[in-house]
């Protein structure tokens, strides 16, 4: 019974970098979106059939699903390529490592696939540029010192010098409060990636377990199980990168009179 | 006591005692789901994505403390 360990297998070096057995999985994955973006650009139609039909319609699902979030088209075509990407590389690499072959080929002894997620290394790269990427969306949209007030608020403290006593101590309040929202955001990047390695690499585990203890159809459902935990850890990496997107780029309030 | 026997016991009641709450959210999320759709049958498609949501949010904190028990050896 091979259980897979915290830490993936290094399979070999190129130059002086480890290749592991996820990282080839992760590669295998991006090459087969390389491979289909080809050809369907080199296809290209007005009126789409076949293989663009197809792509169109997961896409226009994907829009609304998003929609939701958003409450505006624009809004979510501007996302779509960060938000999008995120979603179909965490779903292609959750599905491929249900396909036989991943952890039964061996090389020099050691698993030669294993589902790419089930290395934290990939998850927290990726919590970080969403994290990271909401951040630099901020800066983009709402300005570089506006959308640093929404943290350290020296501009409220600023405008409340004019406003008397209660209101510079309810600044400096605000003021620790952001300083605060700080740790929030090192909290959102540790949620979201221990979420995808949490469920990938449990499911791992029981699959090895249950194939380990009995054969033939009976890990059937357990695989159907990690094809669904597949589908929704994606789908809510990405609502979740979107939230973060949105509250990011909102719109600042106003002043209010007190 | 010796060691091992220490973080077997840890591994299991880590796991057993930090999966209780969030097994009563999911059920809370989805029995509220359940009543809303026995009251309009014909909104259980918009309430389904929203109730799967919350589900997997809930459910992140149970495999937060999964992740707990695989670090201790």
């Amino acid at each position: 019974m091979h259980i897979p360990t915290l830490i993936p297998e290094v399979l070999g070096h190129i130059g002086k970098i480890n290749v592991t057995n996820t990282m080839i999985n992760a590669m295998l994955a991006t090459g087969i979106f390389l491979v289909v973006g080809i050809l369907i650009k080199k296809s290209i139609n007005l009126r789409p059939s076949g293989i663009q039909n197809f792509f169109e319609h997961i896409l226009e699902m994907l829009m609304e699903y998003f929609d939701q979030v958003t409450g505006d088209r624009k809004k979510t075509l501007r996302f779509l390529p960060v938000v999008g990407s995120v979603f179909f590389f965490i779903l292609l690499s959750n599905w491929l490592g249900l396909l036989p072959g991943t952890g039964s080929i061996t090389w020099g002894g050691k698993m030669l696939l294993r589902p790419a997620n089930t290395d934290l290394n990939l998850t927290v790269a990726m919590a970080l540029f969403s994290v990271i990427a909401s951040h630099i969306f901020g800066f983009l949209t709402v300005g570089f010192f506006a959308y640093g007030n929404k943290f350290i608020q020296i501009g409220t403290l600023i405008k409340s010098f004019k406003h008397g006593p209660i209101a510079i101590f309810t600044a400096l309040v605000e003021m620790v409060v952001g300083i605060i929202e700080l740790v929030g955001e090192a909290a959102k990047v540790l949620s979201l990636s221990l979420r995808l390695f949490g469920n990938v690499f449990a499911g791992e585990v029981l699959i090895s377990v249950i194939s380990a203890i009995a054969g033939l159809l009976i890990p059937t459902p357990f695989m159907l199980l990690e094809l669904l935990v597949g589908l929704i850890q994606a789908s809510v990496f990405a609502m979740l990168t979107l939230v973060y997107l949105s509250v990011a780029t909102m719109e600042v309030h106003g002043e209010s009179e007190h | 006591m010796d060691h091992e026997s220490i973080v077997t016991i840890m591994k299991g009641l880590t796991m057993a005692i930090g999966g209780i709450f969030p097994a009563f959210a999911i059920g809370k999320i989805v029995a509220k789901a359940m009543e809303a759709i026995g009251r309009n049958p014909e909104a259980s498609g918009k309430l389904f994505v929203p109730m799967l949501l919350g589900a997997a949010f809930a459910e992140a904190i149970a495999i937060y403390s999964l992740v707990v028990v695989f670090t201790l050896k």
